[in-house]
């Protein structure tokens, strides 16, 4: 469990450790702020996020409620729209619908000399996958992704 | 690893009496120093995995074992379907098939020596390796279900392979019983491109040369000479796998609770054997070793391709290609039975590893077992095993597959610079390619554990023999 009581209003995010691949953590003020930070948390696990251009637009709509599943199905939208348009992701705006997530992701297609890309994600798991309230009102999501 | 709840039965081999809820022990193999050195969570994943229904026997953890999905990776598991048995779509893993397999070149290594950076460049830029990466095929359609049906057959009937490589492919190239219908259309279009493409991670080409034979009656069977070089492979089922695997782990836990499955760990996400979802994955997951099968297949072919150009003497015979994160249907006797059962074998992280006289294995290697190939990782060695022959009682013939990490990515980059890496292997006389200086680093030779001792403990608890010891020359690096 993160050592995060409260966001303080900010968003931010964090890799910590996992046997052999990469726990996302993510927060910030609302769940939405919160999917945002686990978006930018991902592509850091390939490169440095400010190394992409968030020149290409693509929209994910995600159904579902609860909240853990919402972060499961979110960064599994990335991953596979990163593996089958061979893009890096740099911003997110995520609304909530009835229903479910409207999102909106930019980014551009992978350059391996300019990336380097470190891996590829192979998906999102349940290991260690939880999202819940901090004290202050904000959202803690945190996910363990297999690369 | 707290040794105080376990029980040693062997110097190889350490018991969890049954608790909280398992049906069966867990046993781990690991010697002393191999135990301490294993993460608590090893532990209680091998607890976790014993809970779940219709599990038989013991809820095993190979020597290499380490923290992993639900399952650790290491672990062996075995369930019946007459008693409730479940297939996991966590207990295989994203990677479906994710295996190993090595291609004798006859030639000794100083012929490789000689030419050694050229065939370095020439295999980085044919084989696709990497993020982002496109192979040599674009397949859709009534092609792509050819494909999951078919495996390394498919592949080569499509010119990218040779026919005797078959039978040197568990299930002899293609697996029974996969059902395209059941892979969805995002799987298969995140594999239209990837056929025949390595991947990243912990996944690799190298040309390594055969530095140590342990078992000479063995290596000869199996065509090994002290000396020579031999090109192996490491990859999996790419994209196709990984949705298959991102689906089913989602709809196995949505709906556990309806199939009267209580999860210890929702990544344990199974369904029963004798259940429509259950069903339907076996059919996915056996679609996805056949990828995996078509998939190494390619890559093998390209391979040659590179040698016929730069080094035309060699030959590149498939000595064997194993799968290493499967749920396969096998007979076993479990331990104090006499007559097999018919079993659901989870190897998540573990070889199958069968002995002499297995009808399973083609001629000459019935004679003397299957080629267990062990992963190590750029600078470190690798390892040809032989599979023993047993009667239960031994992780229904199963064998550790690699080194396993000892070292979290995370840590390794705070550890190592990829460059520093590279230039130190070069002066070993390693010649490293890959896109990524980082993956290099995440991937150091010092992140994962000492795999002579692996193989040791896994020689001296029964699992496997040693057969030859194999280093690195070239390795091409996702």
């Amino acid at each position: 469990m993160s050592k995060l009581a409260s966001t303080d209003g900010a968003a931010g995010w964090e890799h910590f450790e996992h046997g052999a691949d990469v726990g996302l953590r993510a927060w910030g003020p609302t769940l939405e702020a919160m999917l945002e930070q686990a978006g930018i948390a991902l592509t850091a696990a390939v490169t440095c996020p400010a190394s992409v251009r968030p020149s290409e637009r693509i929209a994910i709509e995600i159904r579902g409620r609860d909240p853990e599943t919402l972060l499961y199905d979110w960064l599994n939208s990335l991953v596979y729209e990163m593996a089958v348009d061979r893009l890096l992701f740099a911003r997110f705006q995520v609304h909530r619908r009835d229903g479910g997530l409207a999102a909106e992701a930019w980014g551009e297609p992978i350059d391996v000399a300019r990336h380097a890309p470190a891996v590829e994600v192979k998906g999102a798991t349940y290991t260690a996958l939880n999202v819940s309230r901090l004290p202050d009102g904000g959202w803690l999501g945190e996910c363990v992704i297999d690369v | 690893m707290d040794t105080a709840k376990l029980e040693r039965i062997t110097a190889t081999a350490w018991r969890i009496p049954p608790h909280d809820g398992m049906h069966v022990p867990g046993i781990v193999y690991a010697d002393e120093y191999l135990i301490a050195d294993m993460d608590d969570k090893v532990c209680q994943q091998v607890c976790n995995v014993a809970k779940l229904p219709g599990i038989v026997e013991a809820s095993y953890a190979m020597p290499d074992a380490h923290w992993g999905y639900g399952f650790p990776i290491g672990g062996v598991a075995a369930f019946d379907p007459e008693a409730g048995g479940v297939v996991s779509a966590g207990g295989v893993g994203f990677d479906i098939s994710c295996g190993v397999r090595t291609m004798l070149t006859g030639l000794p290594a100083n012929r490789v020596v000689e030419v050694r950076d050229t065939l370095a460049d020439a295999l980085y830029a044919e084989i696709p390796v990497g993020l982002g990466s496109t192979g040599h095929l674009h397949v859709v359609g009534e092609e792509m279900d050819a494909m999951l049906l078919g495996g390394a057959r498919w592949a080569v009937e499509q010119g990218y392979g040779d026919a005797a490589d078959l039978e040197r492919i568990e299930e002899r190239g293609r697996m029974a019983g996969a059902e395209p219908a059941t892979v969805s259309d995002r799987a298969k279009t995140r594999q239209r491109d990837e056929v025949g493409t390595l991947g990243s991670g912990n996944h690799y080409l190298e040309v390594q040369q055969v530095a140590e034979i342990l078992l000479p009656d063995v290596a000869e069977v199996f065509g090994l000479r002290e000396g020579d070089a031999v090109v192996t492979i490491h990859c999996g089922s790419r994209g196709l796998g990984h949705q298959i695997g991102t689906e089913f782990l989602r709809e196995m836990v949505e709906t556990a609770g309806e199939h009267g499955i209580a999860l210890p760990d929702r990544e344990l996400a199974c369904a029963p054997i004798e259940s429509a979802l259950g069903r339907r994955y076996l059919g996915a997951m056996r679609a996805g070793i056949n990828c995996a099968f078509a998939n190494r297949e390619v890559i093998g072919h390209l391979a040659r391709q590179v040698f016929a150009r730069v080094l035309p003497e060699a030959r590149l015979d498939l000595l064997f290609d194993v799968s290493h994160n499967t749920c396969k249907e096998e007979a076993h006797p479990v331990a104090g039975e006499s007559a097999a059962r018919r079993l659901f074998v989870h190897r998540k992280g573990a070889t199958r590893a069968f002995g002499a006289g297995d009808p399973a294995l083609p001629e000459p290697l019935r004679a003397v077992g299957q080629p267990v190939l062990i992963g190590g990782s750029m600078g470190t060695a690798s390892y040809v095993l032989v599979g023993t022959p047993r009667d239960g009682g031994h992780a229904f013939r199963s064998a550790c597959h690699g080194a396993g990490r000892a070292l979290s990515r995370h840590a390794a980059l705070r550890r190592w610079r990829g460059r520093d890496i590279v230039n130190d292997l070069e002066q070993r006389g390693i010649a490293i390619r890959s896109p990524s200086m980082r993956g290099v680093a995440e991937e150091a030779p010092g992140a994962y554990k000492d795999i002579d001792a692996v193989v040791e403990v896994a020689e001296r608890a029964g699992l496997a023999r040693r057969v030859a010891r194999l280093t690195p020359m070239i390795c091409v690096k996702g």
